[in-house]
C-alpha cells in the first residue's frame, strides 16, 4: 500500500472540508473495499478521511411510514436490527447475506452504495424499495443514484449521510451467490410497495436495474406464475467465468419468481 | 508522517507510532509481537487474522491499525482465563481435534466465539454459515463444527 495522509472527521461538514483540501481525498467508511483495493495498489488516494467517529452518521430510526438508516451502520447492524426485521425483514434478510460476519461487522451501507459494484447487494434493495438517498447537498432518489459500474450520481464533496426506505406492503430478496464472495451472480429484489410493484435486479447487469415487464405483470397479479413467461435480454447482461449471459439471463427469472414465492409467503 | 494510536489489547493499554498504512495484523504481530494472529490470504477471504475490537470479529488483515484507536482488542492469546490454562473453545478444539495444521485455528476460534454469542446454542447450520469467512485448506470443516458445538456448550455450562 502507498502513503497516505489520515484524518478522522468530527463532523460531516469537516469531512466535506478535508475532502475538498487532498488532492486526491477518498472517504473511508467501513474500508471492506477500499482498503482491499489500496493492498492491491488499485486505488492510490493521497488523502484518506475516516468517517468512523461521526455518531450522526450510525443508526436506525423508525416510524410507521418506513426507515431511516446511517450510512455508517454497518450490515451487521441491519442484519440484527429488531426494528428492521419488523418493518422490513426482506432489508435484515439481505444484509444478512453479505459477504461473511467479520466483513458484516465493519461493512457499511454508504460504503456499499457508494461503491456500487455490479454484484452488490445493497442496490438492489434501495431501488426494489424505492428508497431515498440523503447527501449533504440534497436527496437523490435509489432509480437515479446507481448510474453504471462503479459509478453513482453523487458529485465530488457530495458525503451520503442516510438512506429513507419506505415500508413495503411485502417484499423479498432471492440471490444467486458466487459461493466463494457470497457477492450475487445475479439477486432480485422484488417489492409490493402499495404503489405498485418493483422489480431490482443485481449482479446481472452493469449496475442494478428494474424489470418494468415484470413489474406491471406482478402488479397486476402478485404470484411467481405471473412471471414465468416474462424473461430479460441476455444482451448486455455480464458474462465471466462464473456464469454467461444467457445463464444470468436466465437467473433474473428464477430469482424474480423466487422472490415473488418468499415475499408471499412473508 | 506517523500518527499516534492507543488501543487496549488483551486487557492492555498500548501506544505506538505508526504509519497510517499500518495494517492491524501487522501491527499486532510486527509491534506487540502478538504473532498467534495468523495472516493467511491476506486479501480478506480466508479468516485466519480474525480478532475482535469492542466484541466484534473482524479480519485484522483487511483494516488500518488507525481504524482500531481508542477500541478494545481481543487476540487469541487474550481469551484464555491464565496463560498455563486454555479457553473452553480451544480445549474443544483439542479434544476434538478441529485442526491439521493449525494455521486457521486461531481465527477459527475467534470467529466461534463471535458466533457463540450471536448463537449461544449453534446448531450444525449455524455453525457452518457462521465459520462462512473462515477456511481452512487442510481438510474438511467435520471435526471444527465438533468442536465449536462441544465448546458452546462448555460455555454455556461454564
Amino acid at each position: 500500500m502507498y502513503e497516505f495522509n489520515y484524518q478522522k472527521a468530527s463532523s460531516v461538514a469537516d469531512a466535506a472540508e478535508k475532502l475538498g483540501a487532498g488532492d486526491d481525498a477518498r472517504l473511508l467508511a467501513g474500508g471492506q473495499t477500499l482498503i482491499a483495493a489500496m493492498k492491491l495498489r488499485l486505488a492510490n488516494p493521497t488523502d484518506l478521511i475516516d468517517l468512523s467517529g461521526i455518531a450522526e452518521l450510525r443508526g436506525i430510526k423508525a416510524d410507521k411510514d418506513g426507515i431511516t438508516i446511517g450510512a455508517m451502520t454497518t450490515h451487521a447492524e441491519v442484519a440484527t436490527s429488531k426494528d428492521i426485521q419488523q418493518h422490513i425483514p426482506a432489508l435484515a434478510d439481505l444484509a444478512e447475506s453479505i459477504g461473511d460476519p467479520m466483513v458484516r461487522n465493519m461493512g457499511t451501507i454508504g460504503g456499499s452504495i457508494a461503491n456500487n459494484d455490479p454484484a452488490a447487494d445493497y442496490p438492489a434493495g434501495l431501488v426494489g424499495l424505492g428508497a431515498t438517498v440523503k447527501t449533504n447537498q440534497r436527496q437523490i432518489p435509489a432509480d437515479e443514484f446507481f448510474v453504471g459500474m462503479f459509478m453513482t450520481a453523487l458529485e465530488p464533496g457530495e458525503i451520503i449521510e442516510s438512506i429513507r426506505f419506505p415500508k413495503p406492503k411485502r417484499a423479498a430478496y432471492s440471490k444467486f451467490s458466487n459461493p466463494a464472495s457470497r457477492y450475487a451472480i445475479v439477486g432480485a429484489f422484488v417489492a409490493d410497495t402499495g404503489d405498485g410493484v418493483r422489480v431490482a435486479v443485481t449482479g446481472a447487469g452493469a449496475s442494478v436495474f428494474r424489470v418494468p415487464e415484470m413489474e406491471k405483470a406482478l402488479s397486476a397479479k402478485f404470484a411467481p406464475d405471473a412471471i414465468a413467461n416474462v424473461g430479460v435480454a441476455s444482451d448486455e447482461l455480464n458474462a465471466d467465468m462464473h456464469a454467461s449471459a444467457e445463464y444470468r439471463a436466465h437467473l433474473v427469472g428464477v430469482m424474480a419468481r423466487r422472490a415473488v414465492e418468499k415475499a408471499v409467503a412473508g | 508522517m506517523s500518527v499516534r494510536l492507543s488501543m487496549t489489547v488483551n486487557g492492555k493499554p498500548v501506544s505506538a507510532d505508526v504509519e497510517p498504512r499500518t495494517l492491524l495484523v501487522d501491527f499486532l504481530r510486527d509491534q506487540l509481537r502478538l504473532t498467534g494472529t495468523h495472516i493467511g490470504c491476506d486479501t480478506a477471504q480466508c479468516g485466519a487474522c480474525t480478532i475482535h475490537i469492542d466484541g466484534r470479529a473482524v479480519k485484522s488483515c483487511n483494516m488500518l491499525a488507525v481504524q482500531a484507536e481508542g477500541a478494545t482488542v481481543t487476540t487469541i492469546e487474550g481469551i484464555a482465563a491464565s496463560e498455563d490454562s486454555m479457553h473452553p473453545m480451544q480445549t474443544a478444539f483439542r479434544e476434538h481435534h478441529g485442526l491439521q495444521c493449525g494455521y486457521c485455528t486461531p481465527g477459527m476460534v475467534m470467529g466461534a466465539l463471535d458466533l457463540v454469542q450471536r448463537h449461544p446454542d449453534p446448531d450444525e447450520n449455524q455453525i457452518r454459515e457462521g465459520l462462512e469467512g473462515n477456511l481452512c485448506r487442510c481438510t474438511g470443516y467435520h471435526n471444527i463444527v465438533k468442536a465449536v458445538r462441544a465448546g458452546a456448550t462448555a460455555m454455556k455450562n461454564g
